[in-house]
């Protein structure tokens, strides 16, 4: 790749999705890269690069973006925010929500495991009202990662990072080599394609968003946008959740963390949403 | 220091699952088969056991179900780490008492959640 290529991609990458991509790793780059051009039909990187430049057609410059997003993910990652969500979180919205359903997005899911965990703890969750229903969505920017996640199919490595063996045969089926989650955990996920650095404002209403190891891949300067974006779609009790060592402080003021509660985040009484 | 013993026939799984779980801060012990492991917990019983199924003279099952008859032998979290993957084998340990299941290959990362999921480890980092 040449020096003016490594900044066309840097470029197009921050200006579709609000990408961080560091020019100093090409290793990075071609690694997306090589199984995208053979995908698309090009002998190499570079053909796949000059095919970008002539055709400048928007669905090649979306695969070549999406290429680039971080895929790093597992079931229950970190854990606690999980354990809050099913037994403070859900609880609490149960009572207040009544027959209204519960909303949770999980917000650059990638390849589904955070939402499919968010289902998993939706069933265990106890003390819920009768008549409680969680409805969850996962979004993504990038198209494959969509398509894998709706697959519900996963490597036995996957399945190995953080899933509990019991979650992992009460609610997955062995086929071959890998590990598909039930329909019934499958059929309780949405799934949509969204591009957090576009306009969010038809995204809905969530009462918890989670959105991990999200925003440090995002450029500085759209980062405050996002959480905004993110404010807005939460009612005035809901709850964003960060990823560790992630913050919403000194980037907005529409957030504060929740004491003795790391990564959690509820919006700021003083924070108004511009109309 | 928390102990954790090795069960499995393979020295070289032996050896990797013995760094990888030193890194984690184990004491570790080893045993090349159930009968070798039993005579382990009797003398000490371990925290932990990372435990083979498939293994000449006793198996992993077997040692198992032993084990949680044993004085002091229903404390230490049994950990499969195995090539058997089909789900009624891995109910079948999961009946019988083992807390935790690794289908093999695995890898630090792996043991380390696993470890984790049981409570035996801090939470690996992000």
């Amino acid at each position: 790749m040449t020096a003016d290529d490594i900044q066309l991609l840097v470029a197009l990458c921050k200006a579709r999705a609000g990408l961080r991509v560091d020019p100093a790793k090409t290793y990075l780059m071609e690694s997306r890269l090589g199984p995208l051009a053979r995908r698309e039909g090009y002998n190499s990187i570079d053909d796949l690069i000059a095919g970008l430049k002539v055709r400048r057609e928007d669905a090649l410059i979306w695969s070549v973006v999406e290429s680039m997003t971080l895929n790093e993910t597992a079931f229950f990652r970190d854990r606690t925010p999980f354990d809050q969500v099913r037994d403070d979180i859900l609880p609490t919205l149960s009572r207040l929500r009544g027959n209204e359903p519960i909303r949770i997005w999980s917000a650059g899911c990638s390849t589904g495991q955070e939402a499919y965990s968010l289902a998993m703890i939706a069933e265990e969750a106890k003390d819920l009202e009768t008549g409680t229903r969680v409805e969850i969505y996962g979004s993504d920017v990038a198209e494959r990662c969509l398509e894998k996640a709706q697959s519900g199919l996963y490597t036995q490595f996957e399945v190995q990072r953080g899933l509990p063996i019991r979650l992992l045969v009460k609610h997955f089926e062995k086929i071959e080599d890998s590990w598909r989650l039930s329909p019934r955990i499958r059929q309780r996920v949405r799934w949509r394609r969204i591009n957090l650095a576009a306009d969010l404002s038809a995204v809905g209403r969530f009462d918890i968003i989670f959105c991990r190891y999200v925003l440090s891949a995002l450029e500085e300067g759209i980062r405050r946008r996002v959480l905004e974006g993110l404010a807005a779609a939460l009612p005035a009790d809901g709850f964003l959740v960060l990823g560790k060592g992630e913050t919403a402080e000194g980037i907005t003021d529409a957030f504060r963390p929740v004491s003795g509660r790391p990564g959690l985040f509820a919006r700021d009484p003083a924070y108004r949403v511009a109309a | 220091m928390k102990t954790c013993l090795l069960v499995d026939d393979s020295r070289v799984i032996r050896k990797v699952a013995r760094r990888i779980l030193e890194d984690l801060g184990f004491e570790i012990a080893e045993a090349s088969d159930g009968l070798e492991a039993l005579a382990w917990c009797r003398a000490a019983m371990p925290d932990a056991i990372l435990l083979d199924w498939n293994m000449p003279v006793m198996n992993g099952l077997d040692f198992l179900r032993q084990l949680r008859t044993e004085p002091g032998g229903d404390t230490p979290a049994v950990i499969f780490c195995t090539v058997e993957s089909e789900p009624d084998r891995i109910r079948e340990a999961l009946d019988a008492g083992a807390a935790e299941y690794i289908m093999k290959p695995f890898d630090g990362d792996i043991i380390a959640a696993k470890f984790a999921e049981v409570g035996l480890v801090m939470d690996r980092a992000a």
